[in-house]
């Protein structure tokens, strides 16, 4: 956040994030530095917002048994943004459909939006991370 | 390197800075110990935030941010803790970053 601007008053810029989620939450890192990106921006108090696409999806699953790969399950992680603020999770329709999964799967309350819909919230975005 | 902290019949492994490598090392003479290195004798007032932050980690495997942890402990146990002035004098190194040594869990997310 080097390129954040401060005003006459010094009180740093709030800026949009959007953290786009693509993968699987396990047999990559991605999910999981996603999700500390996610906390570091609350906890600067930037505007957070989620979209969990394609794969990613199954990150937020109800019911992750991560036993049998020896890691840890941080899905319960999720349940904790409401406490950090950040209210703005998006699903895409299309990748939900194509899984067979219905928002009642998952861990958290959502809002399912199209592919149209999210460009059009993510043009809006000052930043997109995908991860 | 690896840095321990020394309790009466075995060592405990830490990081660079203080924490748990393995969190199930951890028990109440783990958080004695770690306080009473920095010359602090815990009360039940600091039980209170450490078995709050071990309970919070239970349910969300995350250790909260500092800004997390007051509002938190606000609506647990009253607005008269849920401020950074009591959370700073019971842990003056910072209330989120030290008690979460001593409670045994990860140094939290977004601490500096």
């Amino acid at each position: 956040m080097s390129d954040t601007e401060a005003d006459e008053g010094g009180n740093r810029k709030v800026k949009r994030f959007m953290i786009v989620n693509r993968k699987a939450p396990y047999g990559t890192i991605y999910a999981l530095e996603a999700l500390e990106v996610v906390l570091i921006g609350a906890a600067f108090d930037q505007d957070m917002t989620l979209v969990f696409a394609d794969d990613g999806v199954y990150q937020l699953k109800k019911g992750q048994q991560t036993k049998g790969i020896g890691q840890k399950n941080f899905s319960p992680s999720y349940r904790a943004l409401g406490d950090y603020d950040i209210e703005k999770l998006y699903v895409e329709r299309e990748s939900l459909q194509a899984r067979g999964l219905a928002p009642e799967d998952l861990l958290v309350p959502v809002r399912v939006l199209g592919s149209a819909e999210l460009s059009v919230l993510m043009d809006e975005q000052d930043v997109v991370l995908s991860f | 390197m690896t840095a321990a902290v020394a309790l009466k019949d075995k060592e405990v492994a830490v990081d660079e800075e203080g924490y748990l490598i393995n969190l199930a090392d951890w028990n109440e003479d783990v958080a004695r110990t770690m306080a009473a290195d920095d010359n602090i004798a815990l009360t039940s007032n600091h039980w209170e935030v450490i078995n709050f932050l071990r309970e919070y980690y239970a349910e969300y495997q995350v250790a909260p941010a500092i800004r997390v942890l007051t509002k938190a402990i606000g609506k647990k146990l009253g607005p008269e803790k849920g401020n950074s002035k009591y959370l700073y004098e019971l842990f003056p190194y910072g209330p989120a970053k030290q008690a979460c040594r001593y409670a045994g869990l990860p140094k939290p997310t977004g601490c500096i």
